[in-house]
């Protein structure tokens, strides 16, 4: 039976593979994802296993495609998905991958090396145009020295003058040799100074800086440098000069001297580099044809590598038979799925086409793990309850039931209609647009969790507004759409003189007599002693569900007992914690029901809400024992209805019966199937002692009863503690389920405070004029945001964590064991998603 | 046409705000023109007349009833003036959201 009342039938399986079909088969299984593989070689080193070498040419392959992955990134090409799922290649074809990404890696490789010479080339050429150009300028204010004082006496005519210095400098020129280059803007100062030390101020520097910024090409940052050029007289100098630069890691050029020859370079040099701007420019095309080739495929390459890696470890896990040349896996497959994998093998052994594989099933009494078919709804409540533990094999499953109990006890602690609408929006809208949301891999682990919790939150906000509607709480107003049953009669002067009346429900005229149809009477909302009538009224409910939730989980662990063949359960936990819950926990509820039907405004005085006494005190003095004195004539009774202490002392006595028999009833049924057990084997034992050596029969009789000792005191003790839990627990419980009451309050009063400190400011501000409007526009988008932050978000999250601790604590405590493992299936959608986000994680 | 001035969280957040906004705004200011009860308590109402000095049954109860009615009035046009407001924000800031849509497609 597939269903969630309990996990499925899990069957071990032993697997013959034949060497061929080994990969094909695990491939179908693969796909298939209904199959746990047990790891038959714990105890190998990873660098032992039979396909080490083909895991490792795997992860040579991934390593290629991350490279060419990364290259593409790089260049802004986008990468398709085309959301197909590629079927994992033979290992013939396997070789063929690898050696086409070695192609790819190669080429681009390759590719990416001859750009970064270019750009290295390229970078000299417009080092050295900068430097042509900008030697110009110095080289003319050599020739015509700018410092040079033109005084009134000392004026040569033009001819003269250039022709003496022309001469001189010429002749200075032809003994200066000078030293031209590119350096970093940034080493320019400290430069200087250690020239102008060094060579003890005998050189002259100039410099100017390039307006442009150069391309590193190793780095791939924009540098600012500067061109400079330095004059110095003599080898000794230029030696010093020389290494100096080198020190500084200037790059140096060779400049002619004569401004024609410079002129010649300088056109040589635009040529080089118009040329080197072509081929750059291929190289760049070229490589970005290569990537965008590759990165149609590159999804589906991925997916292809990242499947033969997964068939290769799980290969890894199997034994090798070597009688037969094949394989042997041990697997846990659900009963139900038998069918599919058999079909699964005989595909596989087709596609390889060799003898077909064996299943063959197994016993053993280990055990198995659990397996809970869930749909995409179901998924993300079982998520709730395997969080605090995997159900045992075979256990009743709390899951169905949390999918209603959970957002109702929600909303009993939320219940408003406005919040809940808004809940209920986002919740729906996450809802319709689930494909299109899930296709987005996002990392931004909030969002995945609200995600994943789509349809809880939709329930959540759904029940809320009914609840909401219960509470008649929208906002903290109330609505009225029935007409209220309260009416106000009282005469002008009376409301003159009295600051606070009093509406009698007794009254016919102030109080209709029939109730609000459907939800608390708008009236309440505006009275002052609302939160009196609200906390009774509250506090009673949540003790109303809490017994209910409670009974519901001691009865579910009934079917436990059955389906584990444990009938002594039944007879010693079951039916006396029904008892004792019913005796005593039920019985409250029965008061409050009977308080509230017989108590009421109109009928005798011993019916009225003054004499009503009170539940908890009556609960109370029942445990005590205390009985009340009989006072004649007197109009109040502490008793609600006859017989009361006489069935109250009846049901406080079977309840106190039911601990010792709790305690004491199940380790003596136990202790006496032992002793009878124990006489069966020394009958047994006796007989063959005359036949085999009769010490070890006997040494086994006696490490028998030493043993059935030790379990004896463990079951005691595990009974003692069982019953101390049960018992303590139920009055625990029982009052932990006030939270309800607890987070409801709070949650209206901070509503009614966020409106009357927020909202109502806007509402009264203002004149006659329209600018209350636009206080009201600011101030409200102000209460609306600090209702979704406060309210919503933070109310929320607090009312699922109490929730949720009501149901894996005192819920499911009375039945759930949880000691379970998960069945974990080897399939290639969850390891592709892993892997994936293992990606977009980077 | 296409100038951002919101990027799209903001653009987002001001369009949800301003669709809540128009409804409830408009459905509280019909509320506060038919003078549902449910908003006595936030009724601007003076001092004087709610805590009047001279003892005049009639007269004090009369004034209260008028300054009730006068406050619902004016909150109401309040409610519905913030509407419109809301109704233009809504329009910037869809306008805001399809030219993030664009930017970013």
């Amino acid at each position: 039976m597939g269903s969630l009342f309990r996990s499925e039938e899990m069957a071990l399986c032993q697997l013959f593979l034949q060497s061929e079909s080994a990969y094909t088969c695990v491939s179908e299984l693969g796909e298939l994802g209904l199959v746990q593989f047990r790891d038959l070689n714990p105890d190998v080193n990873a660098f032992q296993r039979k396909f080490v070498n083909e895991v490792r040419r795997c992860d040579e392959m991934e390593r290629k495609l991350r490279y060419l992955e990364r290259e593409i990134r790089k260049d802004g090409i986008p990468v398709l998905d085309t959301g197909e799922n590629p079927e994992a290649p033979m290992p013939r074809e396997m070789i063929d991958l690898e050696v086409k990404f070695e192609k790819l890696e190669n080429e681009l490789k390759e590719v990416n090396s001859n750009a970064e010479a270019l750009k290295r080339n390229y970078l000299e050429l417009t080092e050295l145009k900068h430097i042509l150009k900008k030697t110009q300028v110095f080289f003319d204010e050599a020739m015509y020295p700018p410092n040079l004082p033109y005084d009134q006496d000392v004026y040569f005519d033009d001819e003269e003058r250039v022709n003496l210095l022309t001469d001189s400098s010429l002749h200075q020129l032809k003994h200066i040799g000078f030293v031209a280059g590119v350096i970093l803007r940034e080493r320019i100062p400290a430069f200087e100074r250690m020239l102008w030390r060094a060579c003890r101020g005998n050189v002259f520097l100039r410099q100017a800086e390039m307006d442009d910024p150069l391309e590193d090409p190793a780095s791939g940052e924009q540098v600012y440098k500067s061109v400079f050029i330095i004059f110095f007289q003599g080898d000794h100098l230029k030696m010093r000069v020389k290494k100096i630069c080198e020190g500084f890691r200037a790059t140096m050029y060779p400049c002619p001297e004569a401004p024609a020859d410079r002129r010649e370079m300088a056109m040589g040099v635009k040529t080089r580099l118009d040329d080197l701007n072509t081929v750059l420019s291929q190289t760049q095309d070229h490589r970005h044809r290569v990537l965008v080739s590759a990165a149609r495929n590159i999804r589906a390459w991925m997916m292809k590598v990242w499947k033969i890696k997964s068939i290769y470890h799980t290969l890894n896990m199997f034994n090798l038979d070597v009688i037969q040349n094949g394989l042997i896996a041990e697997c846990w497959i659900p009963v139900a799925n038998l069918e599919d994998v058999q079909l699964a093998l005989r595909r596989g052994t087709e596609k390889s086409g060799s003898l077909p594989a064996i299943l063959n099933r197994l016993s053993t009494h280990e055990a198995p793990p659990t397996f809970h078919r869930t749909n995409k709804f179901t998924k993300a409540f079982q998520t709730l309850i395997d969080s605090y533990g995997v159900a045992t094999y075979r256990e009743i499953n709390p899951a169905p039931y949390t999918i209603i109990t959970f957002p109702f006890l929600f909303a009993v602690m939320f219940g408003d209609v406005g919040h809940g609408i808004i809940m209920a929006l986002f919740g729906g809208w996450m809802v319709w647009r689930e494909k299109p949301l899930a296709a987005k891999k996002t990392d931004n682990e909030i969002w995945n969790i609200f995600f994943g919790g789509r349809y809880i939150i939709l329930l959540m906000g759904l029940f809320s507004m009914y609840t909401g509607l219960i509470y008649n709480d929208i906002f903290s107003k109330s609505m009225n759409l029935f007409g209220s049953s309260w009416h106000g009669v009282y005469d002008e002067s009376t409301i003159e003189h009295n600051k606070e009346l009093i509406l009698d429900p007794g009254n016919r005229e102030q109080y209709s007599q029939t109730p609000y149809p459907f939800g608390l009477d708008p009236m309440w909302q505006l009275s002052t002693n609302k939160i009196n009538f609200y906390n009774s009224y509250k506090m009673k409910i949540s003790i109303i569900f809490g017994i209910i939730h409670m009974m519901f989980g001691v009865i579910l662990s009934v079917w436990n007992h059955r389906f584990f063949d444990r009938s002594m359960n039944i007879y010693c936990e079951f039916i006396p914690q029904v008892l004792f819950l019913t005796c005593l926990f039920v019985y409250m509820v029965f008061l409050v029901f009977h308080k509230w039907v017989w108590y009421g405004a109109l009928g005798t005085v011993s019916q009225s809400s003054s004499c009503a006494p009170s539940i908890l005190i009556t609960f109370i003095n029942m445990v005590l024992v205390k009985g009340y004195q009989d006072h004649e004539g007197e109009d109040c009774s502490p008793y609600m209805f006859a017989g009361q202490f006489g069935i109250q002392r009846f049901l406080l006595i079977v309840a106190l019966l039911c601990v010792p028999w709790m305690l004491c009833v199940k380790p003596f049924l136990l202790h006496r199937n032992n002793k009878r057990r124990q006489l069966v084997t020394q009958a047994n034992g006796g007989e063959g002692m005359v036949e085999e050596g009769g010490e070890a029969a006997a040494a086994a009789a006696a490490a028998a009863v030493t043993e059935e000792l030790h379990d004896m005191g463990e079951v005691m003790i595990h009974q003692g503690i069982h019953t101390i839990e049960y018992v303590l627990g139920s009055v625990s419980h029982t009052a932990s389920y006030l939270r309800l009451w607890a987070l409801s309050l709070a949650h209206a009063q901070l509503s009614e405070v966020l409106w009357s400190m927020v909202l109502q400011i806007g509402l009264t501000s203002g004149g006659e004029g329209g600018s209350g409007g636009i206080v009201m526009y600011l101030i409200f988008a102000f209460w609306a945001f600090l209702t979704v932050a406060i309210l919503v978000l933070m109310e929320g999250l607090s009312a699922f964590l109490h929730t949720l601790r009501l149901h894996w604590v005192e819920f499911q405590s009375k039945f759930y064991g949880g000691t379970g493992y998960p069945f974990v299936p080897f399939a290639f959608e969850t390891i592709l998603d892993q892997a994936e986000n293992a990606v977009v994680e980077q | 046409m296409n100038m951002k001035i919101c990027g799209p969280k903001c653009s987002l957040c001001c369009t949800l705000i301003s669709a809540w906004g128009i409804v409830q705004l408009g459905i509280m200011g019909i509320l506060f023109w038919v003078r549902s009860p449910a908003f006595i308590e936030d009724l601007k109402i003076d001092d004087s007349i709610m805590h009047p000095a001279e003892v005049d049954i009639h007269g004090n109860a009369k004034r209260y009833l008028e300054a009730m009615d006068d406050s619902f009035h004016t909150i109401a046009l309040n409610c519905w003036i913030a509407a419109l407001l809301y109704i233009v924000t809504l329009f910037l800031s869809g306008w805001q959201l399809w030219v993030n849509n664009r930017i970013s497609a």
